[in-house]
């Protein structure tokens, strides 16, 4: 549903989106992952029809964005990073003036305001003043916001930023229930919400896309993906592990835990085992890491960082 | 089309409510009608000069929009853009032009309805005399014309930056140079160098003399025609400031 095609954006001479490509279909929900000042904002804002590229196109079912923003935002929510809204108007009186420039009116609308009010609880709020609204609530007028025409896609930048764990879960649980026919990018720097939500993901450093993978693909790139952390009393264990064909080496820990590194591509676990009873160890503890995405993040963008600096 | 309309009323009406919603326009519109009274009454002395006719009201129209309406529009995009809601609105499938045609009504339609409330003038006059009617109206008409070119210029520097001072004091500045094209000093002074076409170009430029010929009620298609192209020419620049400067 969204078609993004050698996407450029320039500010003056800084390059902020260098030549990303992706396709996006139904049913996805893509996290687009980078540090600050990656890109992240500007590739969506190019998607959401605010920033004209400079080079290349973004396609939203069928419609170039650049072409006709307009038409293309009837099919899109958009939930910008700073959560701007209208501070001198009700949570109520905003959503139905959004709604106006939706194109509903009469009971349609005020239908429309009611059940998105609904869909992020925002009931016991509806006639404050935004200006009064906690951070949370402001994050959910935003999100109702983008659902009021039910769009087939949404947007949102950041959308459990400087929520407290109980709120970020609510916002989670409803992006996960509009998931389904829709798709849904959201661009974050919290790793877990992508394992928690996301069926992809897309990491972008320095306006560059550096991976583009399920969350699980990218945890496999783990240096810890499949590490053996083991517990276990017995005789010259490092040493006895170590001579398993795909076992790379082994360390200690100050705790006398022991980790095994299998060697690229490799699955040792069943092997550790094996070694482990036919030497009789006494096993306290085992566990597979089936790694950490933060790692993978790190990996990756500080690695481009390194790379963009030497070819400065 | 249809559509657009409807974007231009709902943005209207959503900014019409914003200046009820605070206490500006309350505030404002005291303001202004105290001011009028002052300068009219005590300043003009409309009582002593024994004429019941309103040219010591009018006159100070100008002066007073210079100052006053820029106060109306310096938020109007300014604060848009500080606050980001900009990008809300125009992701929500609004468009420029909509959004600046619905705050332009707005603010004209705001100072609408503070000139009306200045009828006690008129009423007075008429109270203490037998002022021409067909002048008032006409001289009302005018004042009408004048708020709209004002709030066209004081959207246009509204949409130039995101602080609300600078885009006041833009907006006064170019004001008091359509005011003061036309006089006689300021020509006077520019005769030292400038060619008289030149001269000519820029006095044609100013508010006063199609402002004036309506005071004498006159209302002539050269005139109503001046107005609309400022008017038409300063949303046009806007425009094209949007356009450009959006996002960033």
């Amino acid at each position: 549903m969204i078609i993004a095609k050698n996407l450029i954006k320039d500010f003056g001479r800084r390059r902020a989106v260098d030549n990303v490509s992706f396709e996006v279909k139904k049913g996805t929900v893509l996290g687009f992952l980078g540090p600050n000042g990656a890109g992240k904002t500007t590739t969506l804002r190019m998607i959401a029809g605010f920033l004209p590229p400079s080079s290349g196109s973004v396609t939203v079912k069928g419609v170039d964005v650049a072409k006709d923003p307009v038409a293309a935002q009837k099919n899109m929510g958009y939930m910008p990073e700073t959560t701007p809204l209208y501070e001198d108007m009700s949570v109520y009186s905003f959503l139905r003036f959004v709604a106006e420039i939706r194109g509903f009116s009469g009971i349609e609308r005020d239908k429309r305001v009611d059940h998105v009010l609904e869909q992020c609880f925002l009931q016991s709020v509806q006639h404050q003043g935004i200006d009064t609204l906690s951070k949370g609530y402001r994050q959910r007028t935003c999100l109702a916001q983008t659902l009021l025409h039910n769009p087939d896609i949404l947007l949102l930048d950041e959308p459990t930023e400087g929520l407290d764990p109980n709120q970020k879960q609510v916002v989670r649980n409803m992006i996960q229930n509009m998931a389904e026919e829709r798709v849904i990018m959201l661009s974050t720097h919290v790793l877990e919400e992508v394992e928690a939500i996301c069926t992809r993901a897309i990491i972008i450093s320095n306006g560059i896309i550096v991976a583009d993978d399920t969350p699980v693909g990218l945890k496999k790139r783990s240096s810890r993906y499949n590490v053996v952390t083991l517990n276990a009393d017995g005789k010259n264990i490092e040493k006895t592990l170590e001579k398993i064909d795909t076992v790379e080496k082994t360390e200690t820990m100050d705790d006398g835990r022991i980790l095994v590194f299998p060697k690229i591509g490799e699955s040792i676990a069943a092997e550790v085992l094996s070694t482990a009873q036919k030497n009789k160890w006494t096993l306290k503890d085992l566990k597979v890491d089936d790694g950490r995405l933060d790692d993978v993040f790190r990996q990756i963008t500080i690695t481009e960082d390194i790379n963009k600096k030497d070819v400065a | 089309m249809n559509e657009s309309i409807h974007h231009t009323l709902s943005i209207a009406k959503r900014e019409w409510r914003s200046y009820f919603d605070s206490p500006v326009a309350y505030v404002f519109i005291i303001i202004f009608l105290m001011l009028m009274g002052f300068f009219t009454f005590s300043l003009a002395q409309f009582f002593e000069a024994g004429q019941a006719d309103l040219r010591g009201f009018f006159v100070w129209h100008p002066w007073l929009y210079m100052i006053l309406v820029p106060a109306v529009t310096m938020r109007l995009w300014a604060e848009e853009r500080r606050s980001g809601t900009i990008e809300l609105l125009f992701t929500i499938s609004a468009t420029p032009l909509q959004a600046l045609l619905g705050k332009f009504f707005a603010a004209w339609l705001f100072m609408l309805l503070a000139l009306a409330l200045t009828f006690t003038v008129p009423l007075t006059a008429s109270y203490l005399g037998s002022p021409d009617t067909g002048t008032i109206i006409a001289g009302y008409f005018g004042s009408a014309l004048l708020a709209g070119a004002y709030i066209a210029v004081g959207m246009f520097t509204s949409a130039l930056t995101r602080n609300q001072v600078i885009s006041f004091i833009l907006a006064v500045v170019i004001g008091l140079f359509l005011i003061l094209a036309g006089y006689p000093p300021v020509t006077n002074l520019l005769s030292h160098w400038a060619p008289l076409w030149m001269i000519n170009g820029i006095a044609a430029f100013s508010f006063m003399p199609h402002y004036e010929t309506m005071q004498r009620g006159v209302i002539d298609l050269r005139d109503i025609a001046y107005f609309a192209s400022v008017i038409f020419f300063m949303l046009f620049a806007t425009q094209v400031v949007l356009k450009n400067k959006v996002g960033r």
